[in-house]
């Protein structure tokens, strides 16, 4: 009973857009944001939801956005346009990005957006945070790993690092020329964090950190990388013997292993680190002893909203390209969107989309409000990652064999 | 010389827009459609901003005739760098009538009353294409101009401008104060960062009719009708030389 008028929607928008005739690539659907409205729509005062727009990444759309966050948007669509986009393929063979691009993102301002100025970042909200993981994922380059840097680890220095380590390295990490990453999964550790065998010993006021961690973001690139350790074995749980310590790249015993060789994310720096006898002072302690578990669980709430935005912004790319594709590419005489069964699979992928957003949205806006608690956060991980998948894998076979190839968009 | 700059900022139908003849014939749909700030304005902003940052002026003030949405535009030259704004509001039949004599004399009166030593425009308007405010502008004011500008060096009081013609490049020194219009090669726009976004809220943009400058918008032109253009026809192949010769004498082009 709902199913059928979501399919009328969805089948009008497609209907109308044959009626226009037009071949979309990639690019054209980034640029297809400003033919709004030109099907007699009404004009709306308050911002339309993505059910509702062209596309689901037209700029100037969902509610809980203002125009300023849409003027950062288009520049940051920009950005990935013309500094990301074409370089992408070259990074995917590299195993990495440039170290020009993180200077550049630096540059614009992109970097360390919910850091406060005072502290030496942007001082930005939540939801320009959100815009850049969402242009990250509308550009479909995951190679770079700024929300990581910006908006997980950062934070951690912001929130529980000293003043000093504040000055030494948020500046440098905002201009993008310090690339951060943070180390908490281990070869035997991954889901059950507290099973980490990575510990500091102290020796004087220096700490003695040993250990090795491994699907590291950023891991190649960093120059800073947070480290849980334990600290004190004899804690009465293991959460309560775990501390957090900076570790700077070329500290004596600290060894990246290699790049790790993944069946995607191919532009992403993922990699191994073993810490041998590194001689840490002890200022690079990150907070207080023993209370690194609880900084942990204090934080990953942002991250996993960010993996939730980008997820569900990867979803909407997604749509776009195989709808895109579905409107040019021609089988029995016709495009393939003229038939039902495509016209079908598209309308539900909409439409499961279109509810996840809203969920994400407001998460969003609960975290903008400092609302968002661990189990929300989890859930909109959990349900953006796992639709993720699946809208990944139906777009992908409706794209036929060219789905396998490497080449196009939806394969990657 | 006061050190103050105007930038003339037009909010045109975005460039990557299909632009739709509306059903009477009268005009193009702009209701709904996207709208931006026009290239060659922000190629202005971004000379004029880039002028204050090498310290030869002080100031960059942004202005805009139009509806009230015209204040978009001008916070995106502010986001860009300008320091204040001026919005001339012009709407409804007013603003449909608007056309570069208008305008040139709102930013004559403007540049006076700014004392500004120079009036940077785009060269022309994406939508109209009609490359006269600029030049119309140096006019009223009886100043010299500098139009399709590919380079601007200020030297002193006088302003050295490259401009694009097209025999190639002619360079020509003028004094100041002058009117500049930017051609495409004169800059890259840069970015607007999310720090200078927000910083462009607390940038004060001021409000004001053509009246208040003494300017009347009364139009001396009337659009009779605006169609697409042609469907372009299907070629014919011709076989040899002189059936092209048959072909074209039939048609009557030879």
């Amino acid at each position: 009973m709902f199913a059928p008028k979501m399919l009328k929607l969805c089948l009008s928008g497609l209907r109308n857009a044959f009626l226009q005739r037009q071949v979309l690539s990639a690019t054209a659907a980034r640029l297809q944001h400003s033919q709004s409205k030109q099907h007699g729509e009404p004009v709306h005062s308050t911002r339309p939801e993505t059910s509702s727009a062209r596309t689901l990444m037209e700029i100037g759309t969902r509610r809980i956005f203002t125009k300023d966050h849409d003027l950062f948007r288009q520049n940051v669509r920009r950005f990935f346009q013309e500094e990301v986009i074409p370089y992408h393929s070259e990074w995917e063979n590299a195993g990495q990005v440039s170290r020009e691009l993180w200077e550049k993102a630096g540059e614009h301002g992109m970097l360390g957006i919910l850091i406060p100025e005072e502290c030496g970042g942007v001082g930005g909200d939540v939801f320009s945070a959100a815009v850049m993981w969402e242009e990250q994922m509308y550009a479909n380059c995951s190679g770079p790993g700024f929300p990581l840097h910006s908006d997980v680890v950062m934070p951690y220095i912001s929130n529980y690092g000293s003043k000093e380590q504040i000055e030494r390295f948020i500046p440098k990490m905002a201009a993008g020329k310090c690339i951060a990453a943070i180390a908490m999964t281990e070869p035997g550790a991954g889901s059950d964090l507290q099973g980490v065998k990575t510990n500091a010993k102290r020796d004087g006021s220096d700490w003695i950190l040993n250990g090795s961690k491994v699907f590291i973001t950023n891991g190649w690139m960093a120059d800073l990388v947070v480290v849980v350790a334990v600290t004190n074995r004899d804690a009465k749980t293991a959460a309560h013997g775990i501390s957090l310590f900076l570790v700077q790249d070329g500290t004596k015993g600290f060894q990246k292993g290699r790049k790790l060789e993944k069946i995607g994310l191919k532009a992403q720096d993922t990699a191994e680190l073993f810490f041998e006898d590194v001689r840490l002072p002890a200022d690079m302690l990150l907070g207080e002893l023993n209370k690194g578990f609880y900084y942990l669980m204090n934080e990953l709430p942002q991250e996993r909203l960010a993996i939730a935005a980008m997820a569900i912004a990867s979803c909407e790319f997604m749509f776009e390209e195989t709808r895109n594709y579905v409107l040019q590419r021609k089988a029995f005489d016709k495009t393939i969107a003229h038939l039902q069964t495509v016209q079908h699979k598209l309308a539900e992928l909409k439409m499961e989309i279109c509810v996840g957003r809203a969920f994400i949205d407001n998460c969003i806006q609960l975290h903008a409000e400092k609302h968002l608690d661990a189990p929300t956060a989890s859930m909109a991980k959990c349900w953006a990652s796992d639709l993720q998948n699946s809208v990944a894998t139906r777009c992908l076979q409706l794209h036929g064999g060219w789905g396998y190839m490497w080449e196009y968009p939806i394969a990657r | 010389m006061s050190g103050r700059v105007l930038v003339g900022v037009k909010r045109v139908i975005d460039y990557a827009v299909k632009i739709r003849v509306k059903p009477d014939n009268s005009g193009v749909v702009t209701d709904g459609v996207k709208h931006s700030m026009n290239p060659f304005c922000e190629i202005a902003v971004e000379e004029a901003v880039k002028l204050k940052e090498k310290k030869l002026i002080k100031e960059v003030v942004a202005v805009s005739c139009g509806p009230q949405q015209s204040q978009e535009t001008i916070r995106t030259a502010l986001a860009m760098g300008a320091d204040r704004g001026i919005h001339v509001e012009v709407s409804g039949k007013d603003y449909e009538a608007l056309g570069p004599l208008q305008v040139s004399k709102i930013l004559a009166a403007l540049a006076k009353k700014e004392e500004a030593q120079l009036v940077i425009l785009g060269k022309q308007a994406i939508d109209d294409d009609c490359n006269q405010t600029g030049q119309m502008t140096a006019a009223l004011l009886d100043w010299p101009q500098g139009t399709f500008a590919s380079e601007v060096s200020l030297e002193g009081d006088k302003v050295k401008v490259v401009r694009e013609i097209d025999g190639g490049l002619e360079t020509i020194k003028i004094n100041t104060p002058a009117v500049l219009t930017a051609d495409l090669r004169l800059n890259t726009p840069r970015y607007a960062t999310l720090p200078n976004i927000m910083k462009a809220k607390k940038k004060k943009v001021v409000n004001m009719k053509p009246a208040d400058l003494g300017v009347d918008v009364a139009t001396r032109l009337e659009v009779l009708r605006v169609d697409e253009p042609p469907q372009r026809q299907a070629g014919v192949k011709v076989e040899t030389v002189e059936d092209l010769v048959g072909k074209l004498k039939e048609t009557g082009r030879i």
